[in-house]
């Protein structure tokens, strides 16, 4: 498999990108991950006109029907006011998504620039940026976002800004040693005889090639986003209730266990399905861009 | 070697620092107004300014980050508003049980992930190497907390196997602390219904906690042993006669080893990290319920506590790590 994939990336563009594609959907795991997304893709962009119960979404109150089992009229039963936990979940991926791929994009801006700039600037530059992103990466990113919350301030705003700062330090990585390596290589050298500006052989030779570990990293980290917002919620330091979110909806839905059981499950599955879609996704997508860095 | 070790504490002494500078910054520079936030939630103002001035934070920055690193030095965290002790104190009571919990999750983590891995290496796109790849995937996806709630409705609540939370049960009498570690702690006297207890409570959130772990250490695992059956050597051991089991176990397991240990060294401390999501939900008496009902609570100081004691894991852990691969690889130490 990690011959023919190594082929693909010799062969010229339209035929690379045909094998590419084949090679993606002839693997089961990558074409569920493939699945998983588009379903919650899906839902977080029609969610509001397919939900069944739209009066739910801003969290009505209907103590009649409350912590109602599954049912036909309610997939995944009703929750301690009476809504619709089917309706909040759909609504729930739309929160998690943008979330999600908020904080991947955020730290993306912030981190590929500067890694960049490090692995090709060289000397005291690199040393600087190098220095300022270990010391983000001396504590583990869950507990360094609990810190950040706690002296942000509590609520959905925050524990965005706080997983952004957490997870920045990971694409100056990544982007430096991919700017080291390129930098070496002999079409770079080429276009600085030629007379490329510094900005041109970085926009136009540089990113693209270090664009693939970035899409593979990218997949990965938006599912690791939505675990760690769901996470916060949960904790009580993230999104708060009533919004749908579903860490904050689990958090809630503990205090009915075990009795009301069907209240937690349909979230938790909800953010398991995503992020292991993101995940298969990307290691979906490492197998046919990026298949010399197969590891963990 | 000894300039190779001397290194490495150079290397973790630099990290040490950057850790302190962070917390410092998270503390001193990111909130509005520092002196509220370690006042605390309830605080009214001639107390924030008493405690302005208590604290220093009406000095310049320098002066206030002198003050910080003498202050830790010394073992001085600060006071916890929630609970009325320092922060110290607290977190040594809370930190064996947190400490107990990792080593167990880390145990199973290695020494189910490892054979795991070399199984699924063996039988490479297999469906053994398939089924292991989809849990291991599962394993990082699966939200910690959700995981753990279902365990509890599952073993505890509806098979009644296991106790659904806390580290032992409420009208056990805890032994005398040696070490902080029940299951250490019941062994040492002799006590073997208090084991048994200590375990069954222990089992649901090890598990819990392992299961990341467990995944990235079989996949880590499993890439590098397909890689080492791959080399010169397995081939030559081969041709050598060697048995197949002493090619697996000694020739390219040794090899793959270290970049799985690199793996372990840094789960040690996100372990430590998530022990705030699993301790929250067994009700686990360690450092990460205490920082998340710090958190809520507003209670500042304990949550800049539990960031230093977590990252000073994580170095510690990293540092190990680093000696280790100096003594199985010779070739870095000249390096």
């Amino acid at each position: 498999m990690s011959a023919v994939a190594e082929q693909a990336v010799a062969a010229p563009p339209r035929r690379r990108l045909r094998l590419a594609i084949w090679l993606f959907s002839r693997s089961f795991s990558s074409m569920l991950g493939l699945v998983l997304v588009s379903v919650i893709v899906l839902l977080a962009l029609l969610g509001p006109w397919i939900v069944p119960y739209p009066d739910d979404v801003q969290g009505g109150i209907n103590l009649a029907n409350k912590l109602q089992p599954p049912s036909w009229q309610h997939w995944f039963g009703t929750d301690e006011v009476g809504n619709d936990i089917l309706t909040r979940v759909i609504i729930g991926a739309r929160i998690s998504l943008l979330v999600g791929i908020g904080i991947t994009l955020a730290a993306a801006a912030i981190g590929v620039p500067l890694g960049i700039l490090a692995g090709l600037a060289g000397g005291r530059l690199r040393e600087v940026i190098m220095r300022f992103t270990d010391l983000f990466l001396s504590v583990p990113g869950l507990v360094l976002a609990i810190a950040l919350v706690a002296a942000l301030g509590p609520g959905i705003v925050n524990a965005m800004i706080a997983l952004t700062l957490v997870w920045w330090p990971g694409y100056v990585r990544l982007a430096e040693s991919k700017a080291l390596s390129i930098r070496e290589e002999p079409y770079i050298e080429a276009a600085r005889v030629a007379g490329a500006a510094r900005a041109r052989i970085l926009w136009r030779h540089v990113l693209p090639n270090s664009l693939s570990p970035l899409i593979v990293k990218m997949s990965m980290d938006i599912g690791q986003a939505i675990l760690a917002v769901a996470s916060l919620g949960f904790i009580g330091l993230g999104a708060k209730p009533p919004t749908p979110e579903w860490g904050a909806m689990i958090s809630i839905a503990r205090g009915y266990l075990p009795e009301w059981w069907w209240y937690a499950v349909a979230p938790g599955a909800f953010i398991y399905l995503a992020v292991l879609g993101f995940n298969l996704l990307g290691d979906g997508l490492r197998d046919i861009l990026d298949p010399r860095s197969n590891r963990g | 070697m000894a300039g190779y070790v001397l290194r490495r504490i150079g290397l973790a002494g630099l990290m040490l620092f950057g850790l302190v500078c962070l917390t410092f910054v998270i503390a001193n520079v990111a909130p509005s107004d520092p002196a509220a936030l370690a006042a605390g939630p309830d605080a009214g103002r001639s107390q924030i300014e008493r405690v302005r001035q208590e604290y220093g934070l009406d000095k310049p920055l320098p002066e206030q980050f002198l003050r910080y690193v003498t202050d830790l030095a010394q073992g001085n965290f600060g006071q916890s508003i929630a609970t009325g002790r320092p922060v110290g104190t607290d977190l040594a009571r809370y930190f064996p049980a947190t400490l107990e919990l990792v080593i167990v999750a880390m145990t199973l983590g290695v020494l189910l992930g490892v054979p795991l891995g070399v199984l699924s290496a063996l039988r490479k796109d297999g469906p053994v190497d398939h089924a292991t790849r989809i849990f291991a995937v599962s394993g990082i996806a699966l939200p910690p907390f959700w995981f753990g709630l279902l365990l509890q409705l599952g073993f505890a609540t509806w098979l009644g196997l296991l106790p659904t939370s806390g580290r032992l049960s409420v009208f056990t009498e805890p032994p005398d602390p040696i070490t902080g570690l029940l299951l250490v702690d019941s062994l040492l006297h002799g006590n073997w219904a208090l084991f048994r207890e200590a375990a069954s409570y222990i089992v649901l959130p090890a598990i819990v906690l392992s299961l990341p772990c467990l995944a990235s250490i079989l996949r880590v695992n499993r890439s590098e042993m397909v890689e080492a059956l791959r080399m010169d050597y397995v081939v030559a051991a081969r041709a050598h006669g060697v048995t197949p089991w002493r090619i697996v176990m000694v020739h390219a397991l040794k090899n793959a080893m270290l970049p799985t240990l690199a793996i372990i060294g840094l789960r040690w401390g996100w372990m430590m990290s998530s022990t705030v999501l699993v301790e929250t939900v067994f009700d686990w008496p360690g450092i990460g319920l205490y920082a998340v009902s710090s958190a809520i609570a507003g209670d500042f100081k304990p949550v800049m506590g539990v960031t230093l004691i977590v990252g000073l894991n994580f170095m510690i852990a990293n540092l190990i790590v680093d000696l280790l691969y100096g003594v199985l690889d010779p070739r870095l130490r000249r390096a």
